[in-house]
């Protein structure tokens, strides 16, 4: 559905991606994943037509995004980032705007139009000026304007951005259930976001293709260890020698010094041991004070910096 | 081609951000103004022509009207779209760049359109108490509409090429304004470049529609200007191909 070979697009000098190529199938969600500009908006751009690659080849739904762009942005739907709307219109009329820019029929866009908003849950509001909505329902607008001449394929930059927690899961609900028939591009920095809706994932970074994969393998090819961070009060090097001991551990590194007489660690583990109950038994025996105990999560940052490593190696 | 469907927004848009009254209002308030004062000094200096008498002064003082409120009206075309990032998915429509153009063009020519067509209202009065030579007075509305026209994308190209409607706004009014004064200083020219500048000049064409003459290089004058600056704006959309930014 998506074919992407050697895609390459220069800014005057600066470079927004380069030799990108990757194949997505209908009715697959994949997702893009990457630190702010590494080059998903950029890609998006492309594949929407909005501009063409300095080289390189795209093709969506069949047709070529420079020779045919046209026949290609009839056949999508694209949701960006900042999801642009115009202020001084209903949410009705500016659909019904869409719907007439994107050439719908019109008995089609009658009954399509009461589906879409009722699909993306702005039924009513369909005759408040856009300006006046929340970010949310923005959002949903931003969906719906994509949505509502049934594309083929969709392609939201950022769709869950900015949203507080509840919003987020129901934008995420709304995604899962346009898949199917549908093929669906989305983008994200946030790895759980991505792993949760996505089929496959296409990392990308400083413009060019890391790694495509499931979720699943990527956060298995990632995360080996679990490493937790823990604050005790306590004989420092005491806590050092004792931490080891704990069976799962795989090693110990001492952090700086939080404040006088609180030490810091980070105790690495085996992914399938569960240490947390043993750490905490540790500190009671010792009559040590327990402060504060984490998991670390594994930042954006490492997961490129460790799949750049791994792909060098 | 597809452009109604922008031109139906832009209308829209229009009428609903109040924008379109306003202008209308100011407009039609001055203009008002100007013709009651032509009609005065028309009635006390008794010109034997009423079409150099009273007409020619009145569109003379009209087109200064215009050349306030015209970049008011075509500030925003590109300029607010860019600046909201709406232009981002209006690219990404089945559209292409004229369509968006003409779309956009056609709308703001529709309110210009019906800014003068409520000026027919004082020949109209006139009429009723005094004789009205009807073709040298169309012959000046003619002109009119070409030269609202030619102001219009001379606007909508500065507002291809700025998010801020305030610069947009100026920068078209100096632009016509240029066209109107480029042949002033004929002291300070050769005679070859004075020539040169006296057919490019505004003024120079205009003159003769408001005194209700209409001649075919007039004509083909604000036709080319027109086309020439809605060539400029579709070279300007089109520079997010190679620039990338929006």
């Amino acid at each position: 559905m998506i074919e992407v070979e050697n895609l390459t697009k220069y800014y005057g000098e600066i470079r927004g991606i380069e030799g990108v190529s990757f194949l997505i199938e209908k009715g697959e969600i994949v997702g893009f994943l990457g630190p702010n500009g590494s080059g998903k908006t950029t890609t998006m751009r492309i594949l929407t037509c909005f501009f063409p690659p300095t080289s390189g080849r795209a093709k969506v739904a069949g047709y070529d995004v420079t020779a045919h762009s046209r026949e290609v942005r009839r056949r999508i739907g694209y949701m960006p980032e900042t999801v642009p709307l115009y202020p001084d219109m209903k949410v009705k009329t500016y659909l019904n705007f869409v719907a007439e820019a994107k050439r719908m029929d019109v008995k089609l866009r009658k009954k399509k139009m009461g589906m879409i908003m009722e699909q993306c849950g702005i039924e009513h509001v369909a005759h408040r000026l856009v300006g006046n909505l929340s970010k949310g329902f923005r959002q949903r607008v931003g969906l719906a304007q994509a949505l509502i001449n049934d594309p083929e394929v969709l392609i939201l930059d950022e769709p869950t951005i900015g949203l507080d927690p509840k919003q987020v899961v129901e934008i995420r609900d709304l995604v899962k259930d346009l898949a199917g028939e549908r093929t669906i591009i989305l983008s994200s920095h946030v790895l759980p976001e991505v792993s949760m809706t996505c089929e496959r994932v296409i990392i990308i970074h400083e413009g060019r293709v890391v790694a495509v994969d499931t979720p699943e393998n990527l956060m298995a090819r990632l995360q080996k260890t679990v490493k937790t961070e823990i604050h005790i009060k306590g004989v420092k090097q005491e806590i050092g020698d004792r931490l080891k001991t704990i069976p799962g551990v795989i090693a110990v590194v001492e952090k700086e010094e939080v404040t006088p007489g609180i030490f810091s660690f980070e105790v690495e583990a085996a992914q399938e041991e569960e240490i947390g109950g043993e750490l905490a038994s540790l500190v009671h025996n010792n009559n040590w004070q327990l402060v504060e105990m984490r998991a670390v999560k594994m930042s954006l940052e490492n997961i490129f910096i460790e799949l750049t490593k791994t792909k060098g190696a | 081609m597809n452009f109604y469907p922008i031109f139906k927004k832009e209308l829209r848009s229009y009428f609903s951000s109040l924008i379109a009254y306003v202008i209308l209002t100011v407009f039609l308030i001055i203009s008002g103004y100007y013709f009651y004062t032509d009609l005065a000094l028309f009635v006390v200096w008794g010109g034997s022509s009423i079409q150099e008498g009273l007409w020619q002064q009145l569109f003379h003082d009209i087109r200064l009207v215009l050349l306030l409120t015209i970049p008011l009206l075509t500030m925003r075309l590109f300029a607010e779209e860019k600046k909201l990032g709406t232009i981002e998915l209006l690219f990404t429509y089945p559209f292409s760049d004229v369509e968006i153009l003409l779309g956009k063009f056609l709308a703001s020519l529709a309110v210009f359109s019906l800014m003068i067509g409520l000026t027919v209202l004082y020949p109209i009065l006139l009429a009723i108490v005094y004789e009205v030579e009807v073709w040298p007075l169309a012959a000046s509305y003619l002109g009119v509409f070409l030269l609202g026209a030619a102001f219009i994308s001379c606007g909508i190209m500065v507002s291809s090429l700025t998010e801020n409607q305030i610069v947009a706004a100026l920068v078209s009014s100096g632009i016509i304004l240029a066209f109107w004064f480029i042949d002033w200083n004929e002291a300070a020219m050769t005679p070859i470049v004075a020539e040169v500048l006296h057919h490019v000049s505004f003024f120079e064409h205009f003159y003769n529609f408001a005194r209700g003459v209409i001649e075919t290089k007039d004509i083909i004058y604000f036709i080319l200007f027109t086309f020439f600056f809605l060539f400029l704006t579709l070279r300007s959309l089109e520079s997010r191909r190679w620039r990338g930014m929006r």
